[in-house]
């Protein structure tokens, strides 16, 4: 069955949505984020949503879920490239997604997602299987 | 108000609802909505489109054009047999907040569209129409 | 074989002297429109008048006989709105055109005083109604016209402008309604994105009263910039506005708010990680004035 890549960077895991997510490929993203945070030990997730045209309030659901289990595992999330009118849509729908910080692109996502590692004096060996 | 054209989608599966966006996109596309108004409109069927899958059990979708005498629009019926809805000012209520509640996405999708009637009876089913004008 | 529609015909030229002559020079607008132009005006109307009633007796105007007419009218009506007609000089126009007929109508039916009332009853509510159309259309020419400015004035005045790398501005001047308020949304985050800025600086210092529902719009506006990864300050806040918004109990907890647009530039500058210094220029101006100063944004970090 298909799969959203996930691609690993460093310490961070890059996610980039390109396609148009039915609600059981949604789900199975939220439980491969989780493995591989905890196989990898990843202190950071990006998730690249700049060719989502559509957020629905499923769609969000998930984006706060895996930002909500990222930190519990450990590890920051911050959703960039969200489309104009996506924002303003979910804004009128009435979501405004809490806990899950924002970037405008992968560049200032990544350089958010050093900053936080930093302050948290995260350092890992990243060299583990 | 003479309306033209329209299509029927069934919404049986988890890839109904992704159709059911689609072809409200393609539609709203054509009729040259602009681009908020369609996001709008995609984002409210796919909140219908998915109610009527898992708590409508299955259910179809239908898309008509409107031609009103000086303006046009997309309207959107989504119906379906299931338990209905016992209490409809507090499902539309119930609308996300936080990201994290249940909800029935209804009050949401309300706020989404400029024409929204809900017509619902318990152990019958329900039907929500929606219309979008340009 | 209408009775009117024969007076007419046989009457044409002095009933259509007679009513330019009639029209007072008020109406005539010299100033407007030329004489050829009324007299072409004047002449393709009573034409169609004819071509009317000849085929349809009544006053109705609802019969495919009249549609030239109609029509007629409606490009007259237009025409003089964009010259600058009043709706009642146009109006006049066709309203002036019964006493020259009356006249006709009289002289020609004196022998028969019923005949000649229903006849003279007739033209006048066939003039009245013709009369009515120049308005209607007047009326919705000049809705197009408003509806369009309104277009426009919305997207003039809700100017964008990049005040540093990664900094814009938007000053709203005038009223915030829903529609206004859409705009300015998407304006800005269509910046946002266009210019990679993360943060926006919305001044309405311009907006004449802050009220429930303007409060509410501009929140919408910056929690979906805030979802895209872009901040949002607020400045321009006057007194009275804060008064109002603390009046009203509006919750501004997540909101950064600045009295002045200064004030919100250089916070955004501080949080982008930048400050402004001063550098004394190496050689002093003529006016012997060594501190003269072009300040500079260093960035920090």
């Amino acid at each position: 069955m298909e799969k959203i890549p996930i691609l690993r960077m460093g310490p961070f895991l890059l996610i980039t949505i390109q396609v148009d997510m039915h609600d059981k490929l949604a789900l199975q993203l939220q439980d491969d984020v989780t493995q591989r945070i905890s196989e990898w030990g990843s202190t950071g997730v990006l998730i690249d949503i700049s060719s989502l045209e559509i957020v629905d309030s499923f769609i969000g659901r998930m984006l706060a879920n895996i930002a909500a289990m990222s930190r519990v595992l450990g590890a920051d999330t911050v959703v960039v490239g969200m489309q104009p009118a996506v924002a303003i849509t979910l804004v009128e729908l009435g979501m405004s997604l809490p806990g899950v910080r924002t970037a405008l692109n992968v560049e200032s996502g990544m350089e958010l997602l050093y900053k936080q590692r930093n302050l948290a004096g995260v350092d890992h060996d990243l060299h583990q299987a | 108000m003479t309306s033209t054209r329209r299509e029927v989608v069934p919404i049986k599966t988890s890839a109904d609802v992704v159709m059911a966006r689609q072809k409200v996109r393609q539609w709203a596309t054509e009729l040259r909505f602009t681009l908020v108004d369609q996001t709008k409109l995609v984002t409210a069927a796919s909140e219908l489109a998915r109610n009527a899958l898992d708590h409508g059990q299955g259910g179809q979708m239908m898309i008509e054009v409107l031609n009103g005498t000086a303006r046009t629009g997309l309207k959107l019926v989504f119906e379906d047999q299931g338990p209905g809805i016992p209490d409809i000012e507090q499902a539309l209520k119930d609308g996300f907040t936080t990201g994290s509640g249940m909800g029935l996405g209804l009050g949401g999708s309300k706020r989404l569209v400029n024409e929204f009637d809900i017509q619902s009876e318990v152990g019958k089913g329900t039907t929500i129409s929606v219309i979008r004008w340009k | 074989m209408s009775k009117l529609a024969d007076i007419i015909r046989r009457n044409e030229d002095q009933i259509r002297a007679e009513w330019l002559k009639n029209m007072s020079q008020s109406v005539q607008r010299v100033d407007l429109i030329t004489k050829s132009e009324l007299d072409e005006q004047s002449r393709s109307l009573l034409a169609a008048i004819v071509q009317g009633t000849a085929v349809d007796e009544s006053a109705n105007l609802t019969g495919k006989a009249w549609d030239k007419a109609k029509n007629l009218l409606q490009d007259i009506s237009v025409s003089r709105a964009r010259q600058g007609f009043k709706p009642s000089e146009t109006a006049m126009f066709v309203l002036s055109l019964k006493e020259p007929l009356f006249v006709s109508l009289r002289r020609e039916l004196s022998g028969n005083p019923n005949d000649m009332f229903d006849q003279i009853w007739l033209t006048s509510l066939l003039i009245d109604r013709l009369a009515l159309l120049t308005t209607e259309a007047y009326m919705a020419a000049r809705e197009e016209i408003i509806s369009r400015q309104q277009q426009e004035l919305l997207e003039l005045s809700t100017p964008v402008v990049k005040l540093w790398d990664g900094v814009l501005a938007l000053p709203i001047i005038g009223t915030l309604d829903s529609a206004r308020t859409q705009v300015v949304m998407e304006n800005l985050l269509q910046s946002v994105v266009a210019t990679n800025s993360k943060y926006a600086i919305i001044d309405i210092t311009g907006v004449p009263t802050v009220d429930t529902v303007v409060a509410q719009h501009l929140l919408k506006t910056m929690t979906a910039a805030r979802l895209m990864g872009a901040e949002c300050i607020i400045s321009g806040v006057r007194p009275q506005i804060a008064q109002t918004i603390v009046h009203l109990g509006i919750n501004l907890e997540n909101v950064i708010t600045k009295a002045r647009l200064s004030d919100a530039f250089a916070l955004a500058l501080q949080l982008s990680g930048r400050t402004v210094t001063r550098i004394s220029s190496a050689t002093p101006t003529p006016n012997g004035d060594a501190s003269s100063v072009l300040p500079t944004a260093k960035k920090e970090g």
